[in-house]
């Protein structure tokens, strides 16, 4: 079962390695998002630094969701997925496997990339810490639940959007809370509250989320 | 030993037709005159309030409609489970029929919550703690909706349909309580929009005869619709 | 040893076959004809639990596995109408991960072998760049590593090979079966295969 599950986490490592551009695409797409709000909005410092953790985490959360079309489709496509679904490991942990790998190049990035976004943004330096760990925290989360998403999405015309209009209102929590724990440190209290409530989805999430991916992933390939 | 029997024999689409014809005519009969009763309890019979004059009696319609959306939510929801658990089909074809009813009621309960909004607070939305989850209650009924459309195998749609239901209803309640959070983070102790004034009898009474009204409707108007569904598939 | 009793199973409205029932046991063949869009592919797929029958069950030693999941999934080689190989991966690296998701042990030294009896190379190629009968050959070569996989069920295996892997899969369908294995396939083609007991299900 573990070596199923490495074998799944190389592969689609390996496969993002031989199709960089995929990858890069949804990193510049959270840094453009989160370069346009200035532009919208104008460039005064007091509002740029109070809204920065937010842009940041809808950024982010952005990004993770455009990202989530290439979870599954392509497998499914090249007829793979059925493959995993019939192998000798169970289902749940073939779609752990995959959303860990697709974390590590999707939502990982992201939480690097975000300082220098909220350099951008001056938001002042002992936020920093705060706004990494939630993110963090919370990228998972994005990546477990939008799986879901995916799965339940395989194939179907309309995809990206329709995978947006169903994940979007489960994401909400995941952003309160990141975004919150940010202002809440902003406001000179303590995040630490917050950041358990991430941690405890997080936890949840990693229980519960896989068998569900499965479960969506062997209705979907009917 | 009968009574299970009887049970499974209405648990087949083509059984069940004719008994949903026969409710539904019942409740849309019931749903109507508890709407007259309760419209007119909240219209003329209720005091008029110190605070908000006349404008807040269309709590009787907002705060029905609120408590049936996450009901009938809830109610969806289970449907789905058991579709999916029990592999029946008439089970799914009730989820998919309580779905746009629910969506109604969101979003009746989302205007006249704005309608209220105006002359109480000046603003058509002020995201309050409860019409925010609301919203959100209502996106996660029209992706139920769209998820549904946009697969054409209908046992692949009631499939997908009750996992993502599954999922939703697990989620609502911590999004309302991340909803609740973030407006006293952001908004500090502003009054609650939705916080109806303090309840004499009779609007108790006059909300509860709606809540009725609406319960009777949504039982009508969701049979109707999986008469039309069974009429559609079979 | 592969039981089916009462299948049914209906795709966009139609019923494809209804009360369908055969069983499959160790050397034995089954071949599964019929027209196009008769429900061969459907068929195969309700046997290795892709697809759950409307109606019916599929039992292996017995049980349903319907219950059975993983340990059913382990006994059963699926070769579906697409090659399953990923594009930018090679061959053999495509090679080693079947197996490895299968559970099977396969050297990267008998992964090679495999390919080359197939007549491909395992070297640096993406699959990308082989053409559309090179990579059937290249899904094929993976029952040559799954002999001791007692099922093997193939939709269309010699669907664009050319005479000598055509050939070739044959010799390997005949092989297993000899050796106690049983395989169901499907084909529109009339296929010559000497091994074991042959049996027809026609659909449609």
């Amino acid at each position: 079962m573990i070596a199923a599950a490495r074998c799944v986490v190389a592969r689609d490592l390996l496969l993002a390695l031989r199709r960089r551009s995929d990858v890069a695409t949804a990193l510049l797409f959270f840094v453009i998002v989160a370069s346009l709000f200035p532009l919208g909005i104008g460039a005064e410092p007091n509002l740029l630094r109070a809204i920065a953790p937010g842009v940041i985490w809808v950024a982010a959360l952005l990004s993770s969701m455009l990202s989530l079309g290439r979870l599954f489709a392509a497998d499914h496509a090249d007829g793979t997925l059925e493959q995993m679904l019939l192998g000798a490991a169970p289902a749940g942990v073939v779609a752990a496997a995959k959303v860990l790998a697709h974390w590590l190049v999707s939502g990982l990035p992201l939480v690097a990339i975000a300082p220098l976004i909220a350099l951008q943004y001056d938001l002042p330096a002992p936020l920093y810490g705060t706004l990494v760990l939630s993110l963090l925290l919370g990228t998972p989360v994005l990546s477990l639940i939008g799986a879901v998403g995916a799965a339940l999405t395989l194939g179907l015309r309309g995809g990206g959007v329709l995978l947006s209009l169903l994940v979007l209102p489960l994401y909400v929590p995941v952003l309160i809370f990141g975004a919150g724990s940010v202002d809440m440190a902003a406001a000179g209290l303590s995040p630490q509250g917050q950041l358990q409530l991430l941690a405890a989805m997080l936890v949840a999430s990693a229980a519960f989320a896989p068998w569900a991916i499965a479960a969506a992933l062997r209705i979907s390939t009917e | 030993m009968s009574a299970t029997i009887k049970w499974y024999w209405f648990a087949s689409p083509q059984s069940f037709f004719p008994l949903a014809g026969t409710i539904a005519r019942v409740c849309w009969l019931g749903a109507a005159l508890l709407a007259a009763g309760g419209l007119y309890v909240g219209f003329f019979v209720a005091p008029t309030d110190a605070q908000q004059g006349e404008a807040y009696r269309i709590i009787f319609i907002h705060v029905p409609a609120a408590w049936m959306s996450m009901f009938l939510y809830l109610v969806m929801a289970s449907w789905a489970a058991i579709g999916l658990a029990l592999n029946t089909r008439l089970s799914g074809m009730m989820a998919s029929a309580i779905a746009p009813t629910g969506a109604l009621f969101t979003f009746i309960a989302l205007w006249t919550g704005a309608l209220w909004g105006r002359p109480t607070w000046g603003a058509y939305w002020v995201w309050d703690a409860r019409l925010t989850s609301e919203l959100v209650l209502l996106f996660l009924y029209l992706g139920f909706m769209a998820l549904q459309a946009a697969i054409d195998d209908p046992r692949r749609a009631d499939r997908a349909g009750a996992l993502l239901a599954i999922v939703g209803v697990v989620n609502v309640p911590i999004i309302y309580y991340s909803v609740q959070w973030w407006n006293t983070l952001h908004q500090g102790a502003s009054v609650s929009l939705t916080r109806a004034p303090s309840m004499a009898s009779t609007m108790l009474a006059g909300m509860l005869l709606m809540a009725l009204a609406f319960w009777l409707y949504s039982i009508a108007a969701a049979l109707t619709r999986v008469r039309c569904i069974i009429l559609e598939r079979e | 040893m592969l039981e089916a009793a009462d299948l049914e199973c209906e795709r966009g409205g139609r019923s494809l076959f209804r009360g369908l029932s055969f069983a499959v046991s160790g050397g034995e063949l089954l071949r599964v004809a019929g027209a196009n869009g008769s429900g061969k592919t459907s068929l195969l797929r309700i046997l290795c639990g892709l697809l759950s029958p409307d109606a019916g069950e599929v039992r292996w030693h017995g049980a349903p596995i319907h219950g059975l999941r993983e340990e059913y999934a382990r006994q059963l080689v699926y070769l579906g109408h697409a090659p399953a190989v990923k594009d930018d991966l090679t061959a053999g690296e495509n090679l080693s991960i079947a197996c490895t998701l299968a559970g099977l042990a396969a050297s990267p030294q008998a992964a090679r072998e495999a390919l080359a009896r197939f007549g491909l190379p395992a070297g640096e190629i993406p699959v990308r760049r082989l053409s559309q009968g090179q990579r059937r050959r290249a899904a094929l070569a993976r029952l040559l590593l799954s002999g001791t996989v007692p099922l093997w069920l193939l939709d269309e295996p010699f669907a664009a090979l050319d005479a000598s892997a055509a050939r070739l899969a044959e010799e390997l369908i005949a092989s297993h079966v000899a050796g106690g294995g049983a395989v169901v396939y499907t084909t529109h083609q009339e296929a010559n295969i000497r091994a074991g007991v042959l049996r027809v299900v026609e659909l449609g």
